[in-house]
């Protein structure tokens, strides 16, 4: 039987209050800008190589807006929604982006960890940072997030069977945007739903619209109260579409046609949003500019502080490996300092 | 350190006694892994400590490496100090994902901000016949990876000090337990609490004509040869590296420096293994001292046999030991 999928915006139901619904739509609409100018930024060799993320704003944005003050994100290397959306400043992502170390030193007080480049590893971690929660007497629920081809992974397996056995307040989000680069899901598995192996962990399961933010956002919200009440983790399965390349070096042309891009296209997550939002009267065009003017002088402040952060220094790459350096990292950290290279100091 | 009162311990009781010691000091602390909870461990290192902390904080987990090193690190990220146990060294690699990417890597890739003060014990190494794959030495790969400490005690009143410096440390640990001497090394240890602290060698016995240096279960073979050596009229010097990131490059240096001659000795496979460091780092360090070319005695380029009737030709021996020395001290 194939399992329902949560979706309201089709339907035209509405079950939001309007503050939910607009900060939902601004941080969507803040998500993509920042996606669009990052594609710029790294084609005019401001930015490395980057992981763009349109078309899963809502999956993101979404489960973000959904967890309280206390909670935490265990992100992977595509959710830089999600982290503009927990309060990760924009010129510390383009920093990350641009493989700077200050990019890597996430501040204080952003309830979020650094993305993760290894597949999957990042959900028996989550598992365990929820745990602690739980032992400290604090009630912080993670949110973690993976693709479709990242369920493949042994690691996926065994943080699903953990926080099962362990009851874990941890939302499991599967941003599944059908391509684990070029591989389509079909090929990646056999199942047409991700979301059914939940069952097989002993927890439940939830597929959703992913591209439709108020299915997202409810289920995640539920998922999140779930686990907050001590009733252990959920697998919530975002049906979406990644329309730009898997990184900016890649080329979907080689594995995508452009009927299925244009027809994903549509179904754009944002542009739906506006338009139910306008049929409310929630929104307009005129709303929209001044939103953009908005965003327009918060990224250009954004960018000037990260063009005027000062060069990484050379011992950099030896600080922070251990508590204290170490009598190697010493001796690594005095030859860079001074310029020299390490042959002529070791 | 408290030293009043000693009784003789196995290393099995010693790190038994350890961990209760910081469970019982610090609510933080967390002992789990497979079958460390009810069981008490296979070889029983965390016996009773199920009963007399609870489920919470001494508990099983699920059959899955990966997951149990993943857990370690977000339950630290978290503010908790967990030491897990992984049930033989050689179960290890299942987790190597989250040991080179993660374990290590944590408080480098968020500069600072995400330390993991993760002690991950494993028995290690041969010499009691256990089936395939339970023998191996896996150090190597550990030392390879920068941000992760490695310590292998040599005796049972090192591993408890040792183990609880290792707890108390702010950088994730692999506190590697020679198999050979769970029940067959005894020794005095102190009671209550103390700690040895970690990044040092330590010199276990004087002597001017060479230098053996080795580690964990080979500290015993390199101490019966010296005895053997002694009665022929040869004294030499062994040293216990005791803890391998971060190395006691000082004390090497000195300890060969003082004989001019050198044999390292580590049962992992030879080619790569932590052996070879200590001979680059005094071929580096001490090559004007030398006297001899360093030899190494090691395991062959070859699995761990797992058949009992030959594994006594792979790990080092004392006479292996013995022709090494010989080899030395007759350049």
């Amino acid at each position: 039987m194939k399992p329902k999928v949560v979706q309201y915006l089709d339907k035209g139901e509405f079950p939001l209050s309007e503050g939910e619904a607009l900060a939902l739509y601004r941080a969507m609409r803040r998500a993509r800008f920042f996606d669009e100018k990052a594609l710029t930024l790294q084609r005019q060799g401001r930015l490395g190589v980057y992981a763009p993320f349109m078309g899963q704003e809502a999956a993101q944005v979404g489960v973000a807006l959904a967890l309280g003050e206390k909670d935490f994100v265990v992100p992977s290397y595509r959710e830089s929604a999600m982290l503009l959306t927990r309060g990760l400043p924009i010129h510390t992502l383009l920093l990350y982006w641009r493989a700077h170390p200050a990019g890597w030193g996430f501040p204080e007080g952003v309830r979020a960890v650094n993305p993760y480049i290894p597949i999957a590893t990042q959900i028996p971690q989550a598992v365990g940072l929820a745990l602690a929660g739980r032992y400290r007497g604090e009630d912080w629920v993670v949110a973690t997030s993976i693709g479709d081809g990242g369920t493949s992974e042994g690691d996926f397996h065994e943080g699903l069977n953990f926080a099962a056995v362990f009851d874990a307040p941890v939302v499991f989000l599967v941003q599944n945007n059908q391509y684990a680069i070029s591989v389509p899901r079909a090929k990646q598995m056999r199942v047409d739903y991700i979301a059914r192996r939940a069952e097989g962990y002993g927890m439940p399961g939830v597929v959703v619209d992913g591209n439709d933010a108020l299915a997202v956002y409810l289920e995640a919200k539920k998922a999140v109260e779930r686990a907050r009440k001590g009733e252990g983790p959920t697998l919530l399965e975002a049906l979406t579409y990644r329309l730009a390349p898997h990184t900016t070096s890649d080329d979907p042309s080689r594995y995508r046609t452009r009927e299925e891009e244009e027809a994903w296209r549509a179904k754009d997550p944002l542009l739906r949003l506006r338009k139910a939002l306008e049929a409310r009267g929630l929104w307009d065009e005129e709303r929209e500019r001044g939103l953009l003017a908005e965003l327009e002088a918060e990224f250009a402040r954004e960018l000037a502080l990260a063009d005027s952060a000062r060069e990484p220094r050379p011992e950099e790459i030896v600080e922070h490996v251990y508590a204290a350096m170490g009598p190697d990292q010493r001796r690594a950290w005095e030859a860079l300092r001074q310029g020299k290279h390490v042959e002529e100091v070791w | 350190m408290v030293t009043e009162k000693a009784r003789v311990l196995n290393l099995v009781q010693a790190i038994n006694e350890a961990l209760d010691l910081a469970l019982a000091r610090d609510e933080r602390v967390l002992v789990f892994g497979e079958d460390v909870g009810r069981l008490g461990g296979v070889f029983r290192v965390t016996e009773g400590l199920q009963a007399k902390y609870g489920e919470r904080r001494v508990f099983d987990t699920p059959l899955a490496e990966s997951g149990i090193l993943g857990l370690a690190i977000g339950l630290a990220m978290g503010g908790m100090r967990p030491v897990a146990e992984i049930q033989f060294a050689g179960f290890l690699y299942p987790a190597l994902d989250q040991i080179l990417s993660h374990l290590g890597r944590w408080r480098h890739r968020s500069r600072g901000r995400v330390g993991l003060p993760v002690v991950v014990r494993a028995p290690y190494g041969g010499g009691v016949h256990t089936p395939e794959q339970h023998a191996d030495s896996p150090e190597a790969l550990l030392c390879h990876t920068p941000g992760v400490k490695v310590v292998i005690p040599s005796s049972p009143e090192r591993a408890k000090g040792l183990l609880l410096s290792a707890i108390e440390d702010e950088d994730p640990v692999f506190f590697l337990e020679a198999i050979k001497l769970y029940r067959g090394s005894r020794a005095e240890v102190p009671e209550g609490y103390y700690t040895l602290p970690l990044g040092r060698a330590r010199v276990v016995r004087e002597g001017g004509a060479a230098t053996l240096i080795g580690y964990g279960g080979m500290v015993e073979v390199m101490l019966e040869a010296a005895e053997v050596a002694a009665k022929e009229g040869v004294e030499v010097m062994v040293v216990d590296l005791e803890t391998l990131v971060p190395l006691d490059e000082e004390t090497l240096l000195w300890a060969v420096r003082e004989t001019g001659r050198a044999v390292v000795v580590y049962e992992a496979m030879r080619t790569g293994g932590f052996g070879a460091e200590i001979a680059a780092r005094i071929a580096e360090g001490a090559i004007d001292h030398l006297q001899a070319p360093v030899v190494r005695v090691a395991g062959y380029d070859a699995p761990y046999p797992p058949f009992s009737a030959i594994e006594h030709h792979y790990r080092p021996s004392a006479r292996r030991v013995l022709a090494a020395l010989r080899r030395v001290l007759t350049h």
